[in-house]
């Protein structure tokens, strides 16, 4: 099985030089940490930044700079600052290369619920549903089932949906799977996981064909 | 014209009970704190708030709930406030959430002269209900119409007595496009200086959308979530 940390170091593999990336609140956070040294990405942050740079010392804390989780955070060389308009704008019209969020639920069709359970309070879905409605290459991180052990990874959504069709890749704790019109197709497999684990924490369609790797960092 | 008030009381008079108000910022950062100040002591009550976040319990629009002036929240994202939560759950508070780049573009529609416009975010979701849906090159769109506001209230770094200002870093946020979509917009900065002061080519807001701006004092940028490099 996979920590949270290989979760989003199998994500950076994703990732290509010159891409805009923009990572939601959680474990795609953690994927800026395995960014490759030599490979030019730029991280943006719909509140305004593009070019995020690291969290600031103590003494380089700006209260007027800070990421879309609202953490204090720093500019790098090239960083520019935007509205929000300009910002969903760039979001919209496809700029972004690469969309990395977590989910509650993702079902089989690419449909993903990942802002609101019912009778529970609302938080709001912030940019999520401007994000998955545009972005051309989705990947989710999380985990396979939830805490009371049930799979989220469904034939339909049982939560309100933030977005139709449009999760491409979903890496959890236990694979890497696309997802194609036929379903969620199995890629990889992370160390010391069979494919029956898969199949019995996968309540969708899952498809088993070919060669399945094992995941590699 | 003299656009310049001296105070954020003298600059929010004519705010009244049941009126609508913009408020720019994004969290706490970018936030008109002498003007939310000034409301909660004018004691003005059953506002409609537009903003992305609704404060925190003690800091921004949270004071605004606490002394129940608020009857309305349109927002994007409301997490980190108690006193929001209990009143919401009480009903005594109405809350409509919505995508954060729809609440931006229908403030900068309010502003741009534009009525409505076809967003794909919220297609096929509860936010779609009610809305007209539209196919473009094969893709399904949702209508939204551009906010209506009497009041739009906007922090700005620096400006000049025309209006014209300049925001800072991430602070900008949601201000330029409220300040341009207020039937009055207030601006209150944290440097007012003289026309000619600030270089032409870096102007964000042009003064001819504000309408009264003053010099705050005494700002506090709470910060929430403090994140430091290990």
């Amino acid at each position: 099985m996979l920590t949270k940390e290989q979760i989003a170091q199998r994500i950076a593999k994703e990732l290509k030089d010159g891409f805009y990336v923009n990572l939601g609140i959680g474990i795609p956070t953690l994927v800026a940490n395995y960014v490759p040294k030599d490979m030019d990405v730029t991280l943006q942050s719909e509140n305004g930044l593009l070019g995020m740079g690291l969290f600031p010392t103590e003494d380089d804390i700006d209260a007027d700079l800070i990421n879309a989780g609202k953490q204090t955070v720093t500019t790098l060389p090239g960083s520019v600052f935007f509205d929000s308009a300009t910002s969903f704008a760039m979001i919209r019209s496809g700029r972004v290369d690469l969309t990395v969020l977590g989910a509650m639920e993702v079902n089989e069709k690419g449909d993903i619920a990942n802002w609101k359970i019912p009778g529970k309070m609302v938080k709001g879905m912030g940019g999520a549903m401007d994000l998955v409605a545009s972005a051309q290459n989705i990947i989710v991180a999380m985990q396979h089932t939830n805490r009371a052990g049930a799979s989220k990874l469904l034939k339909e959504l049982s939560l309100p949906v933030t977005g139709l069709g449009c999760v491409k890749k979903v890496v959890t704790n236990l694979c890497v799977m696309d997802i194609t019109e036929r379903g969620f197709e199995l890629r990889e497999l992370a160390p010391g996981v069979r494919i029956d684990d898969v199949k019995a924490a996968t309540e969708g369609k899952l498809i088993v064909e070919g060669d399945i790797q094992d995941i590699r960092f | 014209m003299n656009k310049v008030v001296q105070s954020a009381e003298e600059a929010i008079a004519g705010i009244s009970d049941g009126m609508t108000l913009m408020l720019g910022g994004f969290g706490l950062c970018g936030i008109p704190e002498n003007s939310i100040y000034a409301l909660v002591k004018s004691g003005v009550k059953k506002l409609t708030c537009i903003s992305n976040n609704a404060g925190v319990d003690d800091f921004g629009i949270g004071l605004l709930l606490q002394g129940k002036q608020v009857k309305k929240m349109i927002s994007s994202y409301v997490g980190e406030n108690v006193e929001f939560e209990r009143q919401l759950l009480n009903g005594e508070l109405e809350v409509e959430l919505l995508p954060q780049g729809t609440l931006a573009e229908r403030c900068r529609a309010a502003g741009a002269g534009i009525p409505a416009f076809f967003t794909p975010a919220g297609y096929g979701t509860e936010v779609a209900e009610g809305k007209e849906v539209r196919e473009f090159n094969g893709k399904k769109y949702i209508m939204e119409e551009a906010f209506k506001s009497d009041y739009a209230i906007v922090k700005a770094w620096k400006g000049d007595t025309d209006g014209n200002l300049i925001f800072k870093a991430t602070a900008r946020n949601f201000n330029p496009m409220m300040a341009m979509a207020g039937k009055t917009t207030i601006a209150e900065v944290e440097e007012l200086l003289k026309p000619g002061e600030l270089d032409p080519n870096f102007i964000h807001t042009p003064g001819i959308f504000v309408n009264r701006i003053f010099q705050g004092s005494n700002y506090e940028k709470r910060i929430e979530q403090r994140t430091i490099s290990k």
